[in-house]
């Protein structure tokens, strides 16, 4: 894979110099960029070209030699998931905790990102540091205290410990997506508001939230993002009841050996919420990873 | 854009604050307390002072030879991430598409990996990399290398990185085409008409329109490759041997596997001033391109 890579840079690099030669920027480029391009996208399908593919195959046909498309394609790896109670039960579980976490996260983030953007108060620049510190903080760090803080007081083994327990990482990154979109919003349509009699909430929800709803949905994007992806702390904080898909799958290692199928058709399923979000917010993308700040 | 003094608005940041207090505040405690003593079972815990961060800090004794060795394995880690991802997800972002249908492919395709939980990440390239079943694996046997990632450390180490490569690159240059997107045609009217080479349009007017951004990607794959648990520990288990335990896996191993709180806890705590040192770098560092940035547009 990695030559692949190297290949394309230096592609890049001769397609470039006739570019520079001829001052022509855009017309000769093109197919350097394309080529790169091309090579990347292949570097980031191969792998999951190879799990879709070996979810398609019986464990005969995966352990028998290696075959770069199912000779007899088997849907029974996935009837197996949606029959099964205890392995569909996984994804319900993640998607309850990552929809409360979410949810959770802008409600708390809206009005702080607001006193962020507009005012200046005693140990703000403090305190959104300290915030952000809590973006950085190893998961790891916090596993054992999380277990022992959401056992004592009766959540462990449900969405709402996970849900919690994510919005350590999930409120700070979301504070700093609103508070760059907030900052866009000029503080004129604020005073102008207030003069023309809005009172506070109204105007944040009538007149605030639709500019800002760009941001909001980036925020909500990063944070499903973050909670779908996490594993450690959701892994660590239950045990039967909410236990998520991720964690069901190391199911698939038994006495009987690596059931290879399962395992595959399990992760591609796991793809499947993530890349249907992507879908929805595709002309949102560009805007939203630079977190508002352009 | 001047913001008004009001102490006021801590009635807003107060929630954020009580939730994020709750859940990193209240934990952490737990861990200094943890951290300065002793126990031997039963829930006996007894005072220890400082003994723990003596022997974690002493590379002499075993807990701080095996505590250096894996900051030192993840501080590389890191360092070869950042090299390898920047460059190239700068690379990717310039070779984006500009127009089109292309585009919105582009980008749905890059994000994919980035929505993938990290340990299907882990099981994606576990299943890949095999020389039995794996694509990559049996290929790269095939051309008459000798490769097998889960006995052979540095093919570990090539493994873990082409995954990280695989699985974030996609957000550096997305990062980096936003920044890109954000530049007026004008600026490239005006380097064409000047004769600029396609180095100087990129280093004159795409390197500094992208500083904001690539500072925001270089924080992010630098925190979170310094953090890094579930990709590696499904790929190899921190194995062969010891070769690819970085800290958060020895962090795990320390409370987790060996319920050793005392070490772990002061191992932890240790990490966590390691990470607020070098965040708050970068936060001085961005707050400053900030202020400069402002000052420039006004």
């Amino acid at each position: 894979m990695s030559g692949s890579i190297a290949v394309g840079s230096s592609e890049m690099k001769t397609a470039a110099a006739p570019a520079a030669a001829n001052r022509v920027l855009s017309e000769p480029r093109v197919r350097g960029s394309t080529v790169v391009m091309t090579l990347y996208l292949v570097f980031l399908m191969l792998p999951i070209y190879w799990l879709v593919n070996m979810s398609l195959k019986t464990n005969m046909e995966i352990t028998s030699g290696l075959t770069l498309w199912p000779r007899e394609i088997t849907f029974d790896n996935y009837v197996k998931i949606f029959t099964d109670q205890s392995w569909y039960s996984g994804y319900i579980n993640s998607l309850t905790y990552v929809l409360i976490n979410t949810v959770l996260s802008i409600a708390f983030a809206l009005p702080a990102a607001y006193a962020f953007s507009r005012y200046r108060f005693l140990g703000d620049k403090h305190l959104f540091f300290w915030l952000l510190t809590n973006r950085m903080a190893p998961p790891a760090v916090f596993a054992l205290p999380f277990f022992n803080l959401y056992s004592a007081i009766g959540l462990f083994d449900t969405p709402w410990a996970v849900a919690l327990a994510h919005c350590l990482f999930n409120v700070p990154l979301a504070v700093w997506i609103l508070e760059g979109f907030m900052s866009g919003v000029p503080r004129e349509i604020d005073e102008t508001a207030a003069i023309d009699g809005y009172s506070f909430p109204r105007f944040f929800i009538k007149i605030f939230m639709p500019l800002i709803a760009s941001g909001v949905g980036v925020a909500a994007f990063f944070c499903f993002m973050f909670s779908w992806v996490e594993l450690l702390l959701a892994r660590t904080l239950t045990s039967v009841n909410a236990k998520p898909i991720a964690a069901t799958m190391t199911r698939t290692v038994s006495a009987a050996g690596m059931d290879w199928g399962l395992l595959a058709a399990a992760g591609v399923l796991t793809i499947l919420p993530g890349a249907l979000v992507i879908w929805f917010v595709r002309n949102y993308i560009a805007k939203g990873f630079a977190l508002g700040r352009v | 854009m001047t913001k008004t003094v009001n102490n006021r608005a801590w009635l807003f940041v107060l929630p954020v604050f009580a939730i994020v207090a709750f859940s990193a505040f209240l934990p952490l405690m737990t861990v200094v307390n943890y951290s300065v003593q002793d126990t031997f079972g039963n829930n006996q815990f007894f005072w220890n002072g400082i003994a723990w961060f003596q022997e974690l800090l002493d590379p002499s004794s075993q807990l701080g030879e095996r505590f250096f060795d894996s900051l030192w394995r993840t501080l590389l880690f890191s360092a070869i991430i950042l090299l390898i991802e920047v460059p190239l997800g700068i690379a990717v972002a310039l070779a984006m598409p500009r127009e089109g249908w292309s585009v919105a492919l582009c980008l749905v395709l890059m994000a994919l990996p980035l929505l993938i939980p990290w340990n299907v990440v882990g099981t994606i390239w576990q299943v890949f990399a095999r020389g039995d079943i794996g694509l990559l694996g049996w290929t790269v046997n095939r051309l008459g290398i000798d490769y097998n990632y889960t006995g052979d450390p540095l093919d570990a180490w090539v493994t873990i990185i082409i995954m990280d490569v695989w699985h974030w690159t996609s957000l550096v240059a997305l990062l980096c085409y936003a920044g890109l997107k954000s530049i007026p045609d004008a600026y490239y009217q005006a380097a064409r008409i000047d004769g600029a080479s396609r180095w100087a349009v990129f280093r004159t007017i795409q390197l500094p329109k992208m500083r904001r951004v690539l500072l925001i990607a270089v924080l992010l794959r630098f925190m979170d490759s310094f953090m890094i648990y579930t990709e590696p520990f499904v790929l190899t288990g921190g194995g062969p041997g010891n070769a690819t335990t970085f800290l958060s896996i020895d962090l795990v191993k320390l409370a987790l596997g060996q319920f050793d709180l005392g070490k772990a806890a002061a191992m932890s705590l240790v990490y966590n001033l390691i990470i607020l040192a070098i965040c708050w770098v970068f936060y001085t560092v961005m707050t400053n391109v900030d202020a400069e940035r402002e000052r420039v547009e006004a």
